[in-house]
């Protein structure tokens, strides 16, 4: 069987959250490995939402938000991007490989962005394979 | 221990066809805590409902899923419905099966599969849920209606009638919008300025109405029922508390301007109004055409003003108003055209654009109404161009609505004015409204010519100087045309004011990849914003005619009256707390939040959350180092659990 990857999605309700409803009022269809977690803005995002997910088994991880300068809350993204661009170092500092986490600016209008996004990030992490590197049966095996 | 209810929803076919909705019930009773799970046709339908309500009674639940549609359509009503049996109405997880499962997927065992992760994780989420209480606020009476077109004069009278008082403000001088700058409307041919004035006057009039013209919005504050919004009133040199509208100062004045209103066809004065039945009937400077302020000498003006009125020392001066909804208004523009230099405007003087056309055939225009061209000469030949940079991929790929429309009325009036031949190139007729396609009919009868092409090129006409000739090929006989005209019109595409990013980044509102802004739900809420208590209409939301403008708007007037007539309205209870007990006191919180809702008590040295301040975005709970700020609703906690649930499958 292919390896069908477990993907977290996080998107503020404003505008990726919008924006992947109306990928589905549109009914573009995308791979269906992108799970999605709704928060109201992508500043309530705590790094430790994504580290958990790749604890758990995640094999990639997918952050929306609204364009920089169009957030719903005025700063909250702008926030936001410099939290998620120092979550990705400490990511890539313990270990794991760059293209398994993604931040994108994804407004209520674009949902064909959202069904192209999810697509193309699944391919990737397709190719990737099966994440290993914070795991945590994987990482208590190694202990 | 929790006892939770799932409800899966069918939605017809809708979710039922991609999804294996019995085998996702019996996953659901399997999971912890859920004590009864299941499926039915239409959840959101009275039975529906009702099932939901005898099953919290029967069952004792105290939490309820409901695997359905997107929390965007339903959450309010099935919040209602839990509430209304008894239960605290933040209980409820939504978990969105159609618009992100369904909808999305094709294969059914993909589809069954996605929705079992989400539901797992929505039953992990919906274990720790907490009942929250609502926030019950006053509510401001005002609206604002930002846009002094015909949207916003209608939505301004509506609301004024109703008793309620309305800020109507305008960035230019004068209300009216475009519809005043048009001569004839279609179908019916009548006066716009004749329709329009009445009203342009009545909004003048009326006592529940303030008219903020020559202002614009700098700050919005505040939240639905009580919005607080700081208007920059714009320098206009010269005072209206005691101009008296005589006048005499804009015919003395030297200085000359382009008339915005002729679509610069002409000069105007510096001091001006910009039309003659202008409200209000007072003048303003334009700084950029007064010689006093080019040259540092003239004021004659302030010479002949018997009320001393002018005032060159005049300041922009901000005003705070206090209203509890809002009703954004602000139009729309028409492409520039010069880019697409096949076309020629700007390059040869008888390529006019549609409002350029407009005003040639007013009696109040740059011609008094008589059609010529820019030499003073009478067209012989007129072609008019649908379709410019609208329905094109290369630019705008919308349809302006009105083009089609507008152009006939056009070819109408060209051939009551003058003796021309008139020309229509066009991709397809689009006569869909009341009466259009009537109209259409008249005036294939007015013995206007059909061709049926979108118009390659004009080029300057070798044979004779001073012509132009109109390419295309005629597509219902696959010929090519090469026309000579005099006069060729434009009907570009309509798109958004180039302020509209501004403008909904001052009211938060999205806007679709054009700037045109975006409506809450493209059907069931099309005025109605992300924002709650900012509404739309008109234009600024895409391309429409004026019965279509003027039926928004009293929809729109109709929205925030259900806003505004209430004393009171419920918040949404998900705010930010602060746990005293571990807050550091690094006041991180205090530096981050937009709206200043949290603040640092000196005394007790933490950190206090003014829940009337709080919009609940989360930003504080993500940078509080001791993790002392709980987002309601969003807990950290909740967080994870519905992370941990969906990596579980």
């Amino acid at each position: 069987m292919s390896f069908e990857p477990k993907i977290l999605g996080i998107a503020c309700n404003w505008c990726t959250y919008t924006g992947a409803d109306l990928a589905g009022t549109t009914r573009l269809h995308y791979p269906p490995n992108v799970r999605v977690v709704r928060v109201m803005c992508s500043s309530r995002i705590n790094p430790s939402f994504i580290f958990r997910a790749f604890q758990l088994g995640a094999d990639g991880v997918l952050v929306g938000g609204c364009h920089p300068g169009d957030c719903h809350y005025n700063t909250g993204n702008l926030y936001a991007r410099r939290r998620l661009a120092v979550t990705k170092k400490i990511l890539e500092f313990a270990g794991l490989e760059p293209g398994r986490f993604r931040v994108e600016w994804i407004s209520a209008s674009e949902g064909n962005k959202f069904a192209e996004v999810v697509q193309e990030f699944t391919a990737q992490i397709k190719e990737l394979g099966p994440q290993q590197k914070l795991k945590i049966d994987e990482l208590q095996e190694k202990a | 221990m929790s006892r939770i209810g799932v409800f899966v929803c069918h939605c017809g076919l809708n979710i039922a066809k991609t999804i294996r909705v019995s085998e996702l019930a019996e996953f659901a009773s399997t999971l912890p805590d859920v004590v009864v799970a299941r499926d039915y046709r239409f959840m959101c339908s009275t039975p529906g409902q009702e099932m939901i309500a005898n099953d919290i009674k029967e069952h004792r639940l105290d939490r309820v899923i409901v695997t359905a549609c997107s929390p965007l359509m339903h959450e309010h009503t099935f919040r209602k419905v839990i509430e209304k049996a008894g239960l605290n109405q933040y209980m409820l997880t939504i978990v969105n099966i159609r618009e992100q499962v369904s909808w999305v997927t094709s294969d059914i065992e993909e589809g069954t599969a996605k929705a079992k992760a989400l539901l797992n994780g929505a039953v992990y989420r919906a274990r720790l849920l907490a009942p929250l209480s609502s926030r019950v606020i006053d509510v401001n009476s005002g609206v604002m209606i930002v846009g002094g077109g015909i949207a916003g004069i209608q939505a301004a009278l509506e609301l004024a009638n109703t008793g309620k008082k309305v800020y109507l403000v305008e960035k230019n001088s004068t209300i009216g919008g475009h519809m005043a700058q048009f001569d004839k409307t279609f179908p019916t041919l009548d006066c716009s300025a004749c329709i329009l004035t009445p009203k342009m006057d009545a909004v003048l009039q009326h006592p529940n109405i303030t008219l903020m013209t020559y202002c614009e919005i700098s700050e919005v504050k505040g939240f639905v029922g009580n919005f607080d919004i700081k208007v920059r009133q714009k320098a206009r040199y010269v005072n209206h508390d005691k101009c008296n509208a005589c006048l005499a100062c804009t015919e003395k004045c030297p200085g000359k301007g382009i008339s915005e209103w002729d679509e610069g066809l002409v000069k105007r004065k510096a001091i001006h109004i910009p039309f003659p039945q202008a409200v209000p009937q007072k003048p303003v400077i334009d700084r950029d055409a007064c010689t006093y302020f080019l040259k540092g000498k003239c004021r004659l003006c302030e010479k002949v003003c018997e009320q001393k009125a002018i005032d060159f020392e005049q300041q922009d001066t901000f005003i705070d108003v206090k209203v509890g909804a809002v009703i954004v208004a602000t139009g729309y523009n028409l492409m520039d055209t010069s880019p697409l230099v096949q076309y020629g405007y700007g390059k040869y003087p008888g390529v006019y654009s549609a409002l350029e056309a407009e005003r040639l055939f007013n009696s109040a225009g740059p011609t008094s109404g008589k059609v010529t061209l820019r030499d003073g000469k009478e067209p012989q030949a007129i072609a008019i161009l649908h379709c410019i940079g609208s329905r094109d991929k290369n630019n705008y790929e919308h349809c302006s609505r009105v083009c089609c429309m507008y152009s006939l009325k056009f070819a109408h009036l060209f051939k009551e004015k003058t003796s021309a031949d008139v020309y229509q190139f066009y991709i397809d007729i689009r006569a869909a409204g009341k009466g259009y396609e009537e109209f259409y009919n008249r005036i294939i009868e007015e013995d206007v010519k059909f061709i049926r092409g979108k118009v390659a090129r004009v080029a300057e006409s070798s044979d004779e100087p001073g012509r132009l000739i109109v390419e295309a090929e005629d597509t219902i006989t696959g010929k090519f045309v090469q026309l000579p005209v005099d006069m060729v019109v434009l009907s570009p595409a309509m798109i958004p004011r180039e302020d509209s990013k501004e403008v909904g980044r001052l009211f938060n509102l999205s806007t679709d990849k054009h700037g045109f802004f975006m409506e809450r739900h493209p059907k069931l809420a099309p005025l109605s914003t992300m924002s709650e208590g900012i509404f739309i209409a008109g234009t600024c939301q895409s391309p429409k005619d004026i019965p279509d403008t003027v039926a928004q708007a009293n929809g729109a007037a109709a929205e925030a009256l259900t806003i505004v007539s209430r004393e009171k309205m419920e918040l949404e209870a998900t705010t930010a707390m602060v746990n005293p007990a571990s807050c550091c006191g690094c006041q991180n919180c205090v530096r981050v939040c937009p709206y200043g809702a949290p603040l640092f008590n000196y005394e007790k040295g933490v950190s206090e959350i003014n829940e009337a301040l709080c919009k609940g975005c989360g930003l504080c709970a993500s940078v509080c180092p001791t993790s002392a700020i709980i987002a309601r609703h969003f807990t950290n906690e909740q967080v994870l659990a519905e992370i941990e649930g969906l990596m579980e499958f």
